[in-house]
Order: structure tokens, then sequence, then C-alpha cells
């Protein structure tokens, strides 16, 4: 059981680092509010979705800002979905990004926008490190038949 | 006290949303407010639904025959807007009086105003959190 109550400590430690540093806000909190017996698997699931939209969104942001003529308006929309859905699973850092991105889209400025198109893949792959990090401590706990801490 | 739900007590809501990641979120927020639900990934899908297309107006029930109870949609989305989609449910004689909730990320100010003023119930920031959908649960049944 001291293996267990380990776990349990570092990913108490572990949760509030990422809240703590930003990369989560209370809307993650809510997603695990939503699960439950019903659909154990439920924040699983919405943040693998996430991961896969993500990715699709960032191949769409990088084919629009490297066309000869830039279709900020198509570039926008991209990030403006971006936007919802990093805030949807409370993904702060990623979210605040993609506001600054649709700044430089209104202002057609490309620099601006490759910058950000940086950004928010740096971000974005952070938190998808740090969320998997998170899963995986989750499982750990599980496996050696330990129950996961809620976080208030 | 214990409450034995009944399909037909249960609201049937419709949930529209071009987002993915939304769509299923907002899926849960209403099961687990106690709502049967059905997702719909744009207005035109919401529409064929709800047994409404272009000028035609068939009865309010869908394919399945289940009545929807509440229809909530998000504003931003490709094609037809929430607005849009909110305009043509309040032009349909058999469906004007189901109540629309329209989400939005943008607390813009405007778009709330000219929403509520075409007849929408409610506008709910997004992201949507529980004690939202449980209140807008309960306006249902009262």
């Amino acid at each position: 059981m001291a293996a267990v109550s380990q776990l349990q400590r570092q990913f108490i430690e572990y949760t509030s680092s990422l809240y703590n540093e930003g990369y989560l806000d209370d809307q993650f909190t809510q997603l695990q509010k939503l699960q439950d017996e019903s659909n154990p698997d439920f924040v699983v699931e919405v943040v693998s979705l996430f991961f896969e939209d993500s990715e699709k969104l960032l191949n769409n942001l990088a084919t629009a800002l490297q066309q000869k003529i830039v279709d900020y308006k198509q570039v926008d929309s991209h990030v403006h979905q971006f936007k919802g859905s990093s805030s949807s699973i409370g993904a702060q850092r990623v979210t605040n990004v993609c506001v600054h991105f649709r700044n430089c889209c209104e202002e057609k400025n490309l620099d601006g926008c490759l910058r950000c198109l940086q950004q928010v893949k740096h971000e974005y792959i952070l938190v998808r490190n740090k969320l998997e990090a998170l899963f995986r401590l989750e499982q750990q706990i599980l496996q050696a038949g330990g129950s996961i801490p809620m976080m208030e | 006290m214990s409450a034995e739900y009944h399909e037909e007590d249960v609201p049937h809501v419709l949930a529209v949303d071009d987002n993915i990641i939304d769509r299923k979120l907002v899926e849960k927020l209403l099961k687990t407010s106690s709502c049967r639900v059905t997702t719909a990934e744009n207005g035109m899908r919401a529409l064929e639904y709800l047994g409404l297309r272009e000028n035609h107006q068939q009865n309010h029930c869908n394919n399945n025959g289940s009545k929807v109870n509440m229809i909530i949609t998000d504003y931003c989305m490709p094609g037809m807007t929430g607005y849009e989609l909110l305009q043509k449910i309040k032009e349909s004689s058999v469906l004007k009086d189901v109540p629309v909730v329209i989400m939005s990320s943008e607390n813009v100010e405007t778009r709330m105003n000219e929403c509520l003023e075409m007849g929408a119930q409610t506008f709910m920031l997004k992201p949507l959190k529980l004690a939202d959908v449980k209140k807008l649960r309960h306006q249902l049944t009262t």
C-alpha cells in the first residue's frame, strides 16, 4: 500500500503544478466531474479527441499560412476552432495563444501569425505531454489497486 | 425521494455544434443532467432532424417520432449560424414554441441581444459548466 499512497501523492502534486503553472484551468476539473461509473473513461476520451482534432488543425494552419496568398479568414477559422476546443478541455495556455493568434489574423500580420503558429504548437505539445503523463500516473495508481484522488 | 424516469418524463434535447469536442461535452453535460440527447454537427442536419427542410414543414416528430423538448446550439457555425437556425425554428409554426438556447465562446452584447430578440430562451457562454446545464434542465420542467 506504500506504493499506492506514494503514487497518489505524486498525482496530487503533479496535478496541482499543472493548475499552478497555468497549463490547465477549472474547465479540466469540470471534465473530471463528469466522469462516473457509467462513463469511466470520459476524460481520456475527450482529451484524445482534442489531440486528434488539434493535430489536424495544426496541419491545416501550416498549409494555410504557406499559401502564396494567405486567406486570413480561413486561418482565423482554424484558430477559432482551436481556441474553442482548447478552452473546452481547460488547456489554458493553448487558448491564450489562440487569442493572440486571432489578433494577428485580423491584422493580416503574416509574421505574427507564423510566430503564433510556432507558439501554439509548442504549447499544445507541452500540454499533450503533461496530460499523457497524468493519465499514465492514473493508470499506475489503478493498477496498484488504488483510487484516483479527487482534486478540489 | 426517488424518481422513476419514464421515457416521456426525460426531456429530449437536440444539441448542435460543429466542434466535435464541444458536441461530446454538451452531450455528457445534458445526459448527466438527466436528458436524452441527439447531436447534430450543423444547422442543416439539425433542420433535417427536426423535419424542417428549406420551406417544407413536416410534422414536429422527426424520423424516430420522438419530440424535441429543447434545442441548444452553438452560435458560430459554418454554413448556417446558430442565429439563422434559431430564426428558421421560430418561423416554423410547429417548432416555434420549442425553447432554443444559444451558446457562444464570445461574450458580445449585440450578439446576445439579437438572439434574445429573435426569441432565444437563453444565451450561454462557453465552455459550459455542469451547474449551468443543471439550471437549464430545471427550467425545462417548471
